[in-house]
């Protein structure tokens, strides 16, 4: 769906081409595996089969012993671990006491050929004491769990507990009276859900290149959201200078927040210092199910009350997230957006952060939120439902404004929540009657905080008045040319005079991962700046020339002026500068306190066989507010995208795990992401509601869109088949058996 | 030392020459022995169609083909796909539609899109969607990746028609 273009804009909210585009069509964008340095080495990494074990013993010495075989590395290679965090850091780099999960690394090999590395990882004998495991997060909760970390003790508001246990923090949220809200409610529901583990499912591998100098310098170049990210990851554990770590991050062939981590560049700068060689590593396949950061499966149990007029007065949820083998889920993230959408007067959210035999879980998409939006949309609508409300007209009656205290204790900013529901309301799709039997239509509703950060961005003037911009903001799906964008309207210039680029951590300032959809708002921000002080030099540099008052030379649509006769375009004056006083360039270093929140309502067509409970989807809108969109195009492939990868969570997406802690489906087969044949065209509105703390009304747009397609979806469901399923995801099995078809599976 | 076997064949319209080891895929040999980048590793498995080339114009997974299986074949990567007068019309359309976003799953699909439309020149959308179930896209939800094939279906056969 096209937007009406903002009129106060020149180069915001057009539809240009990417400046990638032409490198990603052709194959010679450079990704991560496509690193390759004269004389380097081949990595591979030895992993646990069990999920959890006590290591005996690592005995190397036949690995070394093979002929081609350069370097075989362990926890020994690395220097001893500081803080507790240090440590899980550590541990989770090269097992040193146990292994915690399938997958876990334990050595490294680099060798003169993939296949050489892999056969002398082979010949490493290692001694596991296997212990029993523990995935599932309840099972892990009880006294006699399998403990994964002795000395972990619950951090609560009680302060530290006394025994061991699985539990690494346990935080209440409470506003209001919940007790109170729910004696004066009509309407009570209530359930409980479970979901259950999901990958990001990037299709690019983690690969890293990694060679020393023979004085000391490292060079990493990696698929990464952020550089300096990485090159603090391994300055922290090979404990180097910071200015002795050199990152340079590749393309990068999808992230969506599992790779905000590092997980082979520690182990491929150990090889290569011990190897005296280049050594590049690259994950296979298998290997980024079982050992890189996947979201946390979760438990929710959750209640919402309402009064016959409609309006919430209580919530109560208690939320149990799984961290895998060391603490940090984002339960937290989680329970902050789940009720975020509503004006609530009372509510209590109790979050616990519970370790398991799995791998570390890390950020996906709006981390800890898609789960929550699961458990809490569905309740919405089965109260709008008993209440003889529509869903919608539910949802806008109890909505938050600008000034409301949330239940997490927030207070909501500038926000386009109840425009975005207005939207979806209007649109055709929201009226559009079923065309059969067996469908139905399903709508939610998300909040999503997005956030600010820190950010660089350089801009250089080059003699023919054209202009490089460089930033350390790694260009996951488009901000080069949304940043670019900005920086050309801050300008008053064409697009085209500005060549962006993605440097390293030697040649940009510092940036935050590219995460939580911040890069366009951000670094947009560094880049504005950036311009606005090349004007400003531009400015000075002219009345030098011109031996007039700075005051005096004014500058629009690309050209300087004084008085009447004194006029350069932007390009002549360029020519002037460079020629003589020194060039022109401005680096910009931000740090974005504020930022503006993010909302999506979707709204699913499904189609449930009734005997197989294969669920088809005949039609599906997201609707968004983005602020201003700075490229429509690229705005749209994020919500479409980002619905698409819900719509996953949704219906397909999930690790299987055996009795043993073993993953049973680590592969693109068994572990189904959506194909181009198990989605329909998604409609998109966008809403644009401008954030008044960004220069151009921006705000982040990538992960709002993945929060309500598992809620949108079990609505439509719920009004095909009769039956509100309360797993993710919501497979045939899980559908026929809450359909009577079949019993327990 | 395992034995290496020459093996002689033609990659995008050019004939090459390299030695081969018994168990390299024609992936490992197109990226790491001729320096092809362009074709992606995803999943080694078959699954995820990032490696997606033709070989005498069928499409196939580039990890399940034998580097040796290629002697005296012809294999089209995305690197041929361009020539002198510049980019295909299926890149183009692609770059227009702006079919893709992180761009590492396009050089599959952009084989695989080549593959469909040589076949079948005026595919319905249900064609198009079975024909790239077997390459996975986790960026875009495919919207603008089915609009892009159908964009360049149409300039293709504006083209026919031109030359005709």
């Amino acid at each position: 769906m096209s937007t009406q273009k903002n009129a106060q804009f020149n180069v915001v909210g057009e539809r240009l081409p990417r400046y990638d585009g032409a490198d990603k069509v052709t194959g010679k964008a450079i990704f991560g595996p496509d690193v390759a340095l004269p004389g380097m080495l081949h990595g591979f990494v030895l992993r646990s089969p069990h999920a959890h074990a006590r290591l005996r013993s690592i005995n190397t010495s036949r690995a070394e012993a093979l002929q081609g075989v350069y370097a075989v590395v362990t926890a020994a290679d690395l220097p001893p671990a500081g803080s507790t965090d240090h440590r899980y850091a550590r541990d989770n780099t090269f097992a040193s006491d146990k292994v915690l999960y399938v997958g876990h690394a334990v050595a490294a090999v680099a060798a003169r050929t993939q296949a050489l590395a892999e056969e002398a990882a082979r010949l490493i004998e290692v001694e596991y004491e296997v212990l029993p495991a523990v995935t599932d997060v309840l099972a892990a909760m009880q006294d006699d769990a399998p403990i994964l970390h002795e000395d972990m003790r619950t951090h609560s508001l009680a302060g530290r507990g006394e025994k061991p246990s699985n539990v690494a923090s346990h935080f209440q949220q409470l506003k209001g009276d919940p007790a109170h809200g729910f004696a004066e409610a009509d309407v009570i529901v209530e359930r409980e859900c479970h979901t259950a583990t999901v990958h990001q499912g990037y299709i690019e591998s983690h690969a890293a290149v990694a060679t020393w100098s023979d004085d000391g310098v490292l060079t990493v170049y990696t698929t990464t959201q952020g550089s300096f990210a990485v090159r603090d990851h391994i300055v922290w554990l090979l404990d180097l200078p910071m200015s002795q770590v050199r990152v340079v991050p590749t393309e990068v062939g999808g992230a969506f927040g599992g790779k905000n981590t590092s997980y082979v560049d520690v182990a491929a700068a150990l090889l290569a210092r011990k190897a005296r060689r280049p050594v590049k590593i690259t994950m296979p396949r298998p290997d980024v199910f079982l050992a890189t950061g996947p979201s946390s499966g979760a438990i929710f149990r959750v209640k919402m009350g309402a009064k016959r007029d409609g309006h919430i007065t209580a919530v109560q949820a208690e939320l149990f997230y799984e961290a895998g083998a060391y603490p940090g889920s984002p339960v937290g993230s989680g329970a902050t957006v789940m009720f975020g959408p509503y004006a609530i007067p009372n509510g209590q959210v109790d979050g616990y952060d519970v370790v398991t035999n799995g791998p570390r879980v890390s950020s996906y998409r709006a981390p800890g939120g898609t789960p929550g939006n699961f458990a809490v949309e569905t309740l919405v609508d089965e109260l709008a439902e008993k209440l003889g409300m529509d869903p919608i007209e539910f949802r806008l009656l109890n909505h938050a404004h600008e000034g409301d205290e949330r239940v997490d204790g927030g207070t909501h900013g500038s926000i386009g929540g109840i425009e975005v529901l207005k939207a979806a309301q209007a649109c055709e799709h929201y009226r559009a009657p079923l065309t059969g039997p067996n469908q139905g239509h399903g709508v939610a509703h998300a909040f999503w905080g997005n956030w600010g950060g820190r950010s660089s961005c350089t801009l250089s003037v080059n003699g023919d008045g054209s202009m490089n911009l460089v930033t350390s903001s790694v260009d996951l799906s488009g901000t080069r040319t949304t940043i670019a964008m900005q920086a050309a309207e801050a300008l008053e210039l064409p697009p085209e005079r500005i060549r962006p680029s993605v440097g390293d951590t030697d040649n940009t300032g510092y940036a935050d991962v590219s995460a939580g959809s911040r890069t366009t708002y951000a670094t947009g921000i560094a880049a504005i700046q950036a311009a606005e002080d090349v004007i400003a030099q531009m400015r000075a540099r002219a009345a030098a020339l011109w031996d007039v008052p700075v005051e005096n030379v004014a500058y629009a649509n690309g050209v300087f002026s004084a008085a009447s006769d004194l006029r350069f375009t932007f390009a002549e004056l360029a020519e002037q500068v460079t020629g003589s006083g020194g060039s022109v360039s401005s680096m910009a270093n931000i740090d974005a306190a504020e930022w503006g929140a993010g909302f999506s309502t979707q709204i699913a067509d499904v189609e449930v066989d009734p005997e197989t409970g294969k669920v088809t989807l005949l039609r599906y809108t997201v609707v968004q507010d983005v602020g201003q969109a700075v490229n429509p195009t690229m705005v749209e492939g994020q919500m479409q995208g980002g619905a698409t990868q819900g719509i996953g969570w949704a219906l397909y997406e999930g690790y299987a795990y055996n009795e043993k802690g073993q993953m049973l489906n680590a592969n693109f087969l068994d572990y189904k992401i959506p194909t181009a044949l198990d989605v329909p065209m998604i409609e998109t509105v966008i809403v644009e509601v401008p954030y008044p703390k960004h220069p151009f009304g921006v705000r982040g747009v990538g992960e709002p869109p993945i929060l309500p397609p598992p809620a949108a979806i079990a609505n439509a469901i719920y009004r095909a088949t009769g039956v509100r399923p309360d797993r993710l995801p919501m497979t045939p099995a899980h559908l026929l058996e809450k359909m009577g078809v079949i019993g327990d599976w | 030392m395992t034995n290496k076997t020459l093996v002689s064949a033609t990659v995008n319209g050019e004939p090459v020459e390299f030695f081969c080891e018994p168990q390299q895929s024609l992936l490992e040999c197109l990226r790491d022995v001729l320096g092809l980048t362009g074709t992606k590793e995803g999943c080694n498995d078959g699954n995820c169609g990032a490696c997606s080339v033709l070989l005498d114009g069928q499409l196939v997974n580039s990890c399940l083909v034998l580097g040796v299986e290629i002697e005296g074949r012809a294999v089209t990567t995305v690197e041929g796909l361009a020539d002198w007068h510049g980019l295909h019309p299926i890149q183009q359309a692609f770059l227009e539609a702006d079919g893709f976003q992180c761009g590492f799953c396009t050089p599959g699909i952009l084989i695989a899109t080549k593959a469909l439309l040589d076949r079948e020149p005026n595919p319905t959308e249900e064609q198009i969607r079975t024909w790239l179930s077997g390459n996975l896209c986790r960026c875009t939800g495919y919207d603008k990746i089915v609009r892009a094939v159908q964009a360049a279906a149409c300039q293709l056969n504006r083209e026919c028609e031109v030359d005709a």
